[in-house]
Parts: structure tokens; sequence; C-alpha cells
């Protein structure tokens, strides 16, 4: 259990997707422009991470790994199939959500396609296979790394709003200095980079 | 009465007219898929340390946006809605896995160095939004040219930020030295270099500060460029 609850502090302040790996940039700087969105955006990946990342994890172990269904190593398939199977989920939780939730379907808009391209999303799914987590590992890093994206996202959005009243240069607002507090944000996530949580459990 | 109606669609549309040239031309400036679209952040983050680097990566970029474009489009009719992201990716991947045995055939030690970034390029946004935005709308060769602008919208923004922080990173451009001291200097003090006072910043060579350029570069292109400014 504590394992577990390292791998999620980790996942969601130390190696945190978008600040620390700089992974699912575009939709983070492009639907940053205000909270709510920014919140819906936000959900939407930690919904897909959660269930793509055990999913996948299944796919390598089971069908590509050399103790899988086909016997052989066929890890060289792992791009495609990864893609694939993220490709295949958002659609599918696109279709399942317009059919019984035409509401949220309508809140989330186009932020559900624009997913499967999220760097964050094929990223989590590729880390998941260099760590060599477990399942439940997998899992749990899969959810730490949604609400990692969603706490940077909502940050972000958060600041954006605040900065509208601030005299910026015009031909910075907006994208421009969104990208420079990026920037920063990105340092100031840097310094955690050294502290590993591990170490502060078997001490205590 | 169908040749008249093919001779008119010719001449109404010539093969390299204006429109083309726009679709050539717009996504250098006016519509950068980095400064204006956001689109492929993660990609110009990760491999502007160096220039060749950022070049060799611009021309593979090129070389997907346009060709997926041109694939899409001849299928985009043929295809059902509710699997258009599979077979969009599908085409992707495949060229992706082109470009890099290609350029692992042909200069290693680049491929090397790129291998990760030239997989993600499947999940590069500006090859997903081009085909999404384009692509599935336009007929083949306005496709095909709308991939080759934006791939060169990227590119040469690629290669400013790379340039940028090799010289202040590195002090050096494309390899060679420019800034701060070879290590002759070290030998034989007289040989003096340009600007030999001048000590590599380590912050240039940290993703964080592609976004500080980036930033700077955007904020030139609004104040040329005042019909960008954002006004919200």
């Amino acid at each position: 259990m504590g394992d577990l609850l390292n791998i999620f502090i980790k996942s969601v302040f130390i190696e945190n997707m978008v600040l620390a790996y700089f992974l699912g940039m575009c939709s983070f700087l492009a639907v940053s422009k205000s909270v709510k969105t920014a919140i819906g955006l936000g959900a939407a990946v930690v919904f897909v991470l959660t269930l793509t990342v055990p999913i996948n994890w299944f796919i390598n172990e089971k069908i590509l790994g050399p103790n899988g269904l086909f016997g052989m190593d066929l890890t060289f398939l792992r791009f495609i199939l990864f893609i694939a199977t993220i490709a295949a989920f958002v659609q599918l939780v696109e279709m399942v959500v317009e059919k019984f939730s035409p509401s949220l379907y309508n809140a989330l808009g186009i932020f559900l396609p624009l997913i499967t391209v999220n760097c964050a999303i094929l990223g989590g799914a590729l880390f998941m296979v260099a760590r060599e987590y477990s399942i439940g590992q997998a899992t749990t890093f899969g959810f730490g790394s949604g609400v990692g994206f969603m706490v940077a996202i909502v940050v972000m959005a958060a600041i954006r709003e605040k900065i509208r009243y601030s005299a910026v240069p015009p031909a910075l607002r907006g994208l421009g200095i969104a990208f420079i507090i990026t920037g920063l944000m990105g340092i100031a996530f840097m310094s955690l980079m050294g502290i590993n949580p591990g170490n502060y459990m078997q001490h205590h | 009465m169908a040749e008249i109606a093919t001779q008119v669609e010719q001449e109404k549309e010539p093969l390299f007219g204006k429109k083309e040239r726009k679709l050539l031309i717009d996504p250098i400036n006016d519509n950068n898929p980095i400064t204006v679209q956001v689109l492929g952040i993660c990609s110009a983050l990760a491999v502007t340390t160096l220039v060749d680097k950022a070049f060799v990566m611009a021309i593979a970029v090129t070389f997907v946006t346009a060709f997926s474009n041109l694939a899409v489009s001849f299928l985009r009719k043929g295809m059902p809605k509710q699997i258009r992201m599979i077979v969009q990716l599908v085409v992707v991947a495949f060229l992706v896995t082109v470009v890099e045995l290609v350029l692992k055939a042909a200069n290693y030690p680049i491929w090397k160095e790129l291998s990760v970034y030239i997989g993600l390029i499947i999940t590069n946004c500006i090859v997903m939004g081009r085909l999404e935005a384009y692509a599935m709308a336009n007929k083949p060769w306005r496709s095909f040219l709308d991939g080759v602008g934006n791939g060169l919208g990227y590119g040469v923004i690629l290669i400013m930020v790379a340039a940028v922080r090799e010289i202040f990173g590195k002090g050096s451009l494309a390899g060679f030295k420019i800034i701060g001291n070879t290590p002759e200097y070290l030998i034989d003090s007289t040989q003096n270099a340009f600007f030999s006072w001048y000590m590599p910043n380590n912050l240039m060579v940290i993703p964080a500060s592609a976004l500080f350029v980036i930033g700077i570069i955007i904020w030139v292109q609004r104040s040329k460029n005042t019909k960008l400014v954002d006004v919200s």
C-alpha cells in the first residue's frame, strides 16, 4: 500500500507529466484559457489515463510479451498497438458518452477526440513499460499521472485568468505569456525532481 | 457535356495558383503551426538543443505531414466516422516507421539521438491536427501542399529555437564553435576566440528554456504582425 501511495505522489507532483517531462504540452497550452474548461479536459484525461494504462499493460504483458498469447517477443509492435488501443478507447468513450449522457458529451465537446494525440497518454503507456510496473502499480501510475495533468492545467488556467488584469505587453498577451509562465513553472517543478518519497518512508 | 465540365473545373483550379501558393506560405508566418495554432510543442522542446537535430526533425515531420495529408485525403470519402481516428493513426504510424528506418540507414548517429522523438511524431499534434482540420475536407493535391507548408512552418521555428539554444547553451552553431573559448585556447592563450569571456549557459540546455525562446519569438512575431494579437 505504501508502495502505491509512493507511486501516486511521485506521479502527481515529482514526475509531473506536463511540468517535469513536458508531455501533453499542446492541449495544456491551448485549453488552459479558463478554469472551467481546464477542469473538463483534466477530468477526461484522468479517466482515459486511468483506463488505458492498465489496458496497455495487459496488451504488453499478455499479447506482446514472450510469455504472452503467441509465445514470442512481439514488442516491436508496441508503438502501433498502444496508439491503436488509445485511439479505439477514446472513440469508444466518445460513442458511449454521446449515447448515454448527451449533456456530458456537450460539456466535453472537442476535448475528447483531442485526447488521442495528447502525448501524455502514450507517454504514460511507455513509461509504464520502461519502469516495469505490476498491474496495481500501473493503474495507480495512470491515475496519478492523470491527476498530475489535471492539477497542472487547472493551476495554469487560474494563473492565465488572473494575468488578464495585468499590464502585459499587447503582443505578448495570451499565448506568449503562457509559454513563459509554463517555462517558469517547469523550472519550479525541476527542483522537486530530486526528492524521493521512498527514502522518506523508509526512515520513518 | 462532361468534357466541358472537367475543363471548367481545370481552369478554375490551376495546378499551382494563388490559393496553392497561399497554402505553402501561410503556415510560415500568419498561420504558423507552433506560434499560432499551438500544435507540436512537445517535440519542439525536446529536439531543439542542437541545430542539426532540429533540421533532421523538421524534414521528417514535413515528410510525414505531407504524405499523411495526401493519403488521408484520398481515403476520406470511404472512411466511416466512427473509425476515422484509427485509420488516420495507422497511416501516420506507417509513414513514421518508414522515416525511422530510412533515417537509421542514412544517418545512424542522428537516428540514435532522435529515435524516441522520431517515434513520437505519431502523436505530434501537427500531423493529426492538419489531418482533422484540412485533409478530411479537401482534395489530395491541396492537402499535400498544406502538409508541406505546415511542415516548413514547423521547421522554421524549430531551427530558430535550436540556433538560439545552441549558440547560448553550447557556444556553437551546427557543431562549429563560434562564441566562448575553444579547447585550443586553454593550451595557447594567444589563440583568442570571439567573445572569449562567454561561458556557455546551462539554462539554455534544459527544456524550459525552449518555452522562453518560443515565447519571445511569439512576442516578436505579434508585434510585427498585429492581426495575430490576442484581444481577449
